[in-house]
């Protein structure tokens, strides 16, 4: 006790208390706090809407209701399909982390048994897009990344960026990269428009073209080569103009004081 | 810099002890003025053989911007811009940026590295102290900094050492030709181009139909679901029988003009009612050219009918006829009239009432 108090004025004793507050808050709430994960048997799949009910009742109705209806904090979801479901939920999105301007992508806490069920429940409250099949997001097709690399241009680089790498939008809503992003729910973002996303229904792009887009975008993630050298996160100017500052002007100052700093005088030999 | 060490015999005697070139303090008066340490003179000084080898340098560093500005204007001539070569540490780049790079570098470069090689080398480097004095110039001191100009003009060598003042000329009146080469795809001005579109093919008695960018197909009101997004081009009319195709020779500027983004907003969510009556059924037709610089502006968020430019940021409310709402487009967007025709396919049937796009001399709107 005495070598304790001995350095309580120590300056960096500050810092020791409150990580040990830090700690005890943490560990408290870790062993108190109601567990988010509901654990259910995956049995028959007749059972799926009934589990999948009992899903969405601890993990989604406090803001969606009960039976799906929407409450102020959450949309309606009749109507939204299995897709979404597997979307939302299978990208982490779902359940929200914290209302805001966009839900952000985080670790996904449900297994793929569970979603699904959850799925069926939504899906029973009314039509809507349906969790595709691997056949229906691959293209066999030979020029499907260069078809599918006029229609990202058309209709998703504005917001997501030429080479698929994100991007600012208002209020602090944002376009994510997709960098890393599965074909599945690439296939899913297009059908059923999550947040602030538009949808690309099948009237206006049938799936052949989705299909298109997730091989250019898979392609442009995985192996396209770079035209330009060094693609700096290829997210443009803000990069460039930052390694422009930073390097460009930093060699060029670093050239001025060594001219500067070598003499030319003539000595002795 | 082992160059410039020379031999005891060929240094000066004695430095001339001139004005400001003080005493170093010593012990008795610790506060003396050191001044200026006395004048060492380079090995260009004082051997005229360096001084020759300097100078050629100089202007061999002006002769290879030179030659880099030539290398510039030859690969923007020559090279191919799809061409993709494997360059070590960079990968697979485009053989062209590469080379214009390199070159408008190489040209920049030697610029000034004969300048700082000339004024290190060559210049004359004597220290010269300035006393502090009245700001206010009397006839005397202009016409004594007139003759340190010209003292400091014949120190420079400018006068005395013509193939460098040359060479110099030379460099710096080619670099600027890399600027010119590049803005001669600017091209002319706009004139009355841009005062219409393909659409002003579209009359009430021959529509023009909205076709699909994606699919190529006309599309009916009912395909434009609420949340979604989808461009349009012209369809087929007199003047184009295939509609506007990508084959097209003038593809490029015709879709700069004609690109339409149709949305559909829930009727209760409508802000202006004469936006709503140029729509069909909650289907609205705007141009996708933004109106601040031209770019193709599409971040339509469908939650809060807000459109921006990925660009400078402008954003438009498309609930409430495109209304400006932030940023530098000075016109909300163009927005296109539309109907059905005897099928059903939504129709134009009639132009933009004001030009697309960014403000233009001429713009009459």
């Amino acid at each position: 006790m005495k070598k304790l108090s001995a350095r309580r004025r120590h300056p960096l004793a500050a810092l020791v208390v409150l990580l040990f507050a830090l700690a005890i808050t943490g560990g408290l709430y870790a062993a108190f706090a109601p567990a988010e994960k509901a654990q259910a048997d995956s049995s028959a799949q007749s059972l799926a809407i009934e589990q999948g009910k009992r899903l969405f009742a601890v993990g989604c109705s406090s803001c969606h209701g009960l039976n799906g209806e929407g409450t102020p904090s959450g949309p309606s979801l009749v109507g939204v399909g299995s897709a979404a479901v597997d979307f939302q939920v299978g990208t982490g999105r779902m359940p929200a982390q914290q209302p805001g301007a966009q839900i952000p992508k985080k670790k996904n806490i449900y297994s793929q048994s569970d979603i699904d069920q959850m799925a069926a429940f939504v899906a029973s409250l009314g039509p809507g897009p349906v969790t595709p099949t691997s056949e229906q997001y691959t293209s066999t097709e030979t020029d499907a990344i260069a078809k599918g690399g006029d229609l990202f241009r058309t209709n998703c680089a504005q917001c997501h960026n030429f080479a698929g790498a994100g991007g600012a939008l208002t209020q602090g809503k944002y376009a994510p990269s997709l960098d890393g992003v599965s074909a599945k729910h690439i296939f899913e973002a297009m059908q059923t428009g999550p947040q602030s996303m538009p949808q690309f229904p099948e009237s206006t792009m049938p799936e052949k073209q989705k299909q298109e887009i997730v091989a250019f975008v898979r392609y442009q993630a995985d192996e396209a080569p770079n035209p330009g050298g060094l693609t700096l996160g290829s997210l443009g100017p803000v990069t460039e103009g930052l390694f422009g500052w930073i390097f460009g002007l930093g060699v060029l100052i670093a050239v001025a004081i060594w001219v500067a700093a070598h003499t030319t005088k003539a000595k002795k030999s | 810099m082992s160059h410039d060490n020379i031999s005891d015999d060929k240094l000066p005697e004695a430095h001339d002890a001139s004005e400001g070139h003080g005493h170093l303090a010593v012990a008795d008066d610790p506060f003396a003025d050191p001044g200026l340490p006395a004048h060492e003179p380079r090995r260009t000084d004082i051997d005229e053989r360096a001084a020759k080898r300097a100078e050629r340098q100089v202007s061999g560093m002006f002769i290879l911007s030179m030659l880099a500005t030539v290398g510039f204007i030859a690969s923007y001539a020559s090279i191919n811009p799809d061409k993709l070569v494997y360059i070590f540490p960079l990968g697979h780049v485009s053989a062209l940026n590469f080379a214009l790079g390199m070159t408008l570098a190489v040209a920049l470069f030697c610029i000034g590295a004969g300048a700082v090689h000339w004024a290190r080398t060559l210049m004359s480097d004597v220290e010269m102290p300035a006393e502090r004095h009245p700001i206010e110039a009397d006839d005397e001191v202009r016409a004594d900094v007139i003759q340190q100009f010209k003292t400091g003009a014949a120190e420079s060598g400018f006068g005395r050492r013509k193939m460098i003042r040359n060479t110099l000329i030379g460099s710096m009146a080619m670099v600027p030709l890399s600027g010119v080469v590049l803005l001669r795809d600017l091209g002319p001005l706009p004139e009355k181009k841009l005062d219409s579109t393909d659409w002003s093919e579209a009359t009430p008695s021959a529509p023009i139909r909205l076709v699909n960018m994606n699919t190529d197909e006309p599309m009916k009101a009912e395909d434009i679901v609420v949340g979604s997004l989808t461009f349009a081009k012209p369809g087929p009319s007199a003047l184009r029988p295939n509609g506007l195709q990508d084959s097209d020779e003038d593809f490029q500027e015709a879709i700069a003009k004609d690109a339409l983004m149709l949305i559909r907003i829930q009727p209760e969510d409508l802000k202006d009612e004469k936006s709503a009556a140029l729509g069909f059924e909650g289907v609205l037709c705007y141009s996708k050219i933004c109106t601040h610089v031209g770019c193709p502006i599409s971040l339509y968020e469908q939650q809060t009918h807000h459109a921006l430019c990925p660009c400078h940021q402008s954003t438009f409310d498309l609930s409430d006829g495109a209304r400006v709402i932030f940023g530098p487009a000075g016109h909300p967007l163009p927005q296109l009239k539309i109907s059905t025709d005897s099928d059903g396919y939504l129709v134009a049937t009639q132009d933009f009432t004001v030009p697309v796009g960014p403000s233009f001399w001429e713009r009459s709107a």
